[in-house]
């Protein structure tokens, strides 16, 4: 890394650091952090919410007990994906479709949809060829909005299960999911959608403009004159916006945030970057104003900014020095005044290898899944890094809303342990973890693992699944692509053919195992704390806030991960590199 | 079971009212505001000559005359196709990935009249990730620079002032890394002749 590729780094974090912590606290406000209930723009906002709880039929006094908020939930995740399904089917006859988009295959829909419902934005399809612009606008783009704040609701509960003392209930779903999008997402995503266009980012209702382009001896393979490029169009910069702030990822386009279209500089590349971190990052600040514990927030930061700058770090190093395989070919990948150089297979001039290592941690440490170069062209360790990274279970810092759940899951599970240790009875901000808890936790800890190797272990044996390319990158790609999967993620090593029946199939069912058998169980851990007292802290208290807990709470990330995944990795990216 | 039921009611109606504004009043807004006040960017940054649509500036095209510039290796369909992009996604140690890159190598030298020892920049040898790239790195454009001052009968520190005014340095001189954008750089060409 040249020093400009950590002036560019330090940018991001300065970024990040100036304003996460205002837009915490105004999160927090939106979810009842002030006494009377009063949160800034009530004037403008309120409004739009009393109208909308009017036409939905909501209650907005009314809370739920977890249960109920759970079903609301799930009710809510149906509709989605049975809307989002029947678009896909039968766009071809609808409007709004100007390059004359056929219905997507039954099994191809249920994945796309399973996939934009449960937040992980898989694309076993290539945007600008499967996709209208109907189904991007209604579908998609809704899609990235709603599972996103479904994602900041779910959080929102489980805080104040943690936080409310002999209460049943979390809160009302309903109302969770109408502020999050109207008083978070929405006006975020139109400020980032205004400054995405003024870089060139398109936003139009096009189809294809047809350019003659500028060599008029370029022929193809069968030396046909080649003098017509077709220019996409579409809402692009609209549902770009959105992609990265709700932690979605699906890209527009078939090549994602490495897409001129999508991304047109440095510039946009940070501000994409920046923006899948922001809200992830604030709501760790939006936790400690809602459980009045600021040192909380410190805490859970330091953990995951440090796990994810590791991985930063590490995987900009990586990439930008070279792919060694090339290096007895003739070709230069120094760094230089004149060229940015390292492993270009795969990257953007405009953004340069070492950008592309940044990029690549931010979207495996959420559950984003954008990627602006494409990871399966990384080198063999550049590219177990991101997948490492997701295997971690997205908490550093997490997709929006579910990164923070699971964070104080695993929080959860390292007092218990600790409290194992010294033999007393664990607890976490005043309440006791007891047995119940900690099934429901282990059911979360075990669901992301489950869905991942059950189905890779499957489509390795299954010999019609093998679409992947030879030797050990080849189980990299299995690999990969289901962690991607199982942890709504969303990015992939692209090269594998995952359009057949076995993986749109096992795939789809992946999503939405690492979506719900993670959300539910953390809804109910948040419906059991609530009901219980707080209990004071004593001299034996283990403090969850101090330097000795952040190691605990990395040594159970660590632990988890390494005794899950290491054998696996070991057959894939790590036997790569050594056959170097 | 119950509980679940009742909730569907919300949920359909939820699902309606969020459609309706993220799915068609946020988009259509976005778009009337870049029409309107972006109208050019909004519509892809395209470039004309006589009145013809001759490509976008932000999108790479393939050039293969010895006057021209030429791009980097690109993925996306017969090359450049911007109704497809893509990067190769071969992998790092992938025996196609290397046995293209040799041949890039020794192509890319005899085209520019390099000897055997000169090292290729390795954008000029690489797909990129949306196989649209518009750019080529400066150390690439330079090794170039010679042929095309050659083909065109022009001074060769014409096609290098040429190069330094159509390379695109780093956003706020600090963001993403500089580069040659090669669609602009060989219309000034055709447009000096």
């Amino acid at each position: 890394m040249s020093w400009q590729n950590f002036l560019q780094l330090a940018a991001l974090i300065a970024a990040l650091a100036i304003t996460v912590p205002p837009l915490g606290r105004y999160m927090a406000n939106v979810f009842g952090a002030r006494a009377d209930g009063s949160a800034p723009g009530d004037r403008f906002f309120r409004p739009i919410e009393r109208s909308i709880y009017r036409v939905c039929g909501i209650d907005e006094k009314r809370e739920q007990r977890w249960n109920v908020y759970a079903a609301a939930m799930m009710a809510f995740s149906l509709i989605s994906v049975l809307v989002l399904y029947a678009l896909l089917r039968l766009q071809g006859s609808l409007p709004f479709n100007p390059t004359d988009r056929a219905g997507v295959s039954p099994m191809g829909s249920f994945n796309t949809a399973a996939s934009f419902v449960t937040n992980t934005n898989w694309q076993w399809y290539s945007g600008e060829v499967s996709i209208s612009h109907l189904t991007q606008m209604l579908g998609l783009s809704v899609q990235n909005f709603v599972s996103a704040a479904v994602g900041i609701a779910i959080a929102v509960a489980l805080i104040r299960g943690i936080s409310r003392t002999g209460s049943r209930n979390l809160g009302n779903f309903w109302v969770d999911l109408t502020r999050g999008l109207v008083r978070i997402l929405l006006p975020l995503a139109l400020v980032g959608t205004v400054v995405l266009i003024s870089q060139g980012v398109v936003q139009n209702l096009n189809g294809h403009t047809a350019a003659t382009t500028i060599d008029t001896t370029v022929t193809d393979a069968d030396g046909n004159a080649l003098t017509t490029q077709l220019i996409p169009g579409g809402p692009v910069a609209s549902q770009e916006a959105i992609k990265e702030l709700g932690t979605n990822g699906g890209g527009y386009y078939n090549a994602n945030s490495s897409h001129p279209f999508e991304s047109t500089n440095g510039f946009t590349n940070f501000m994409e970057n920046y923006m899948l971190l922001l809200i992830p990052l604030a709501l760790v600040f939006t936790f400690g104003y809602l459980v009045k514990d600021k040192r909380q927030t410190k805490l859970l930061l330091a953990v995951m900014a440090g796990i994810l700058l590791v991985f930063a770090v590490f995987t900009s190093l990586t990439e930008q020095s070279g792919n060694s395989a090339l290096g007895s070919l003739g070709v230069d990948q120094s760094i230089s005044t004149t060229q940015s150089g390292g492993n270009m297979e795969g990257k953007e001039v405009r953004f340069g290898a070492s950008a592309c290592g940044v990029f690549a941690a931010s979207t495996t440490g959420t559950s984003t899944g954008a990627v602006n170069c494409m990871h399966d062209s990384f080198t063999s360790l550049g590219g177990m890094a991101p997948m490492l990274h997701m295997m971690f279970g997205e908490i550093s810092p997490g997709g929006v809303g579910v990164g923070l759940s699971g964070i104080l899951v695993l929080a959860l599970l390292a007092v218990f342990i600790a409290g194992l240790m010294v033999g007393r009875t664990p607890e976490y901000l005043g309440k006791k973890i007891q047995a119940s808890e900690m099934k429901l936790v282990t059911l979360y800890i075990l669901a992301m693992p489950f869905a991942l190797l059950t189905f890779a272990a499957a489509a390795v044996v299954i010999r019609s699944a093998a679409t992947y390319q030879a030797g050990p990158h080849g189980l990299s790609e299995v690999l990969y692509n289901y962690a991607s999967t199982a942890n709504n993620n969303g990015s992939a090593l692209a090269y594998q053919g995952t359009g057949t029946q076995w993986y749109t199939v096992t795939q789809g069912f992946s999503m939405m195992i690492g979506r719900f058998f993670t959300i539910i169980p953390a809804l109910a851990i948040g419906g059991s704390l609530a009901a219980k007292p707080k209990v004071p802290a004593t001299s034996g208290t283990m403090p969850t806030h101090n330097a000795l807990f952040g190691v605990l709470l990395v040594g159970v990330i660590v632990i988890v991960a390494g005794l899950t995944f290491f054998p696996a990795l070991a057959l894939g990216p790590i036997l790569e590199h050594l056959s170097l | 079971m119950r509980a679940f039921i009742r909730q569907l009611r919300p949920a359909l109606f939820a699902t309606v009212v969020s459609t309706v504004l993220l799915g068609v009043v946020y988009p259509l807004v976005a778009t009337g505001i870049g029409q309107l006040f972006f109208h050019d960017k909004a519509n892809g940054s395209l470039i004309t000559r006589d009145g013809t649509v001759v490509g976008s500036e932000l999108i790479g095209q393939t050039f293969v005359a010895p006057q021209y510039f030429h791009s980097r290796p690109s993925a996306a369909g017969a090359g450049y196709d911007g109704s497809a992009s893509s990067g190769s996604n071969l992998g790092p140690v992938n025996p196609d990935l290397l046995a293209a890159v040799q041949e890039r190598v020794a192509a890319y030298r005899e085209e520019n009249g390099l000897s055997a020892d000169v090292l290729v920049p390795v954008d000029a040898v690489t797909a990129s990730a949306s196989g649209l790239d518009p750019h080529i790195s400066v150390a690439n454009a330079r090794l170039q620079a010679a042929r095309v001052a050659t083909e065109r009968g022009l001074d060769v520190r014409v096609v290098l002032g040429l190069i330094d005014d159509h390379t695109d340095g780093r956003s706020l001189g600090i963001l993403g890394e500089p580069g040659v954008n090669v669609v602009t750089l060989n219309l000034a060409l055709d447009d000096m002749s």
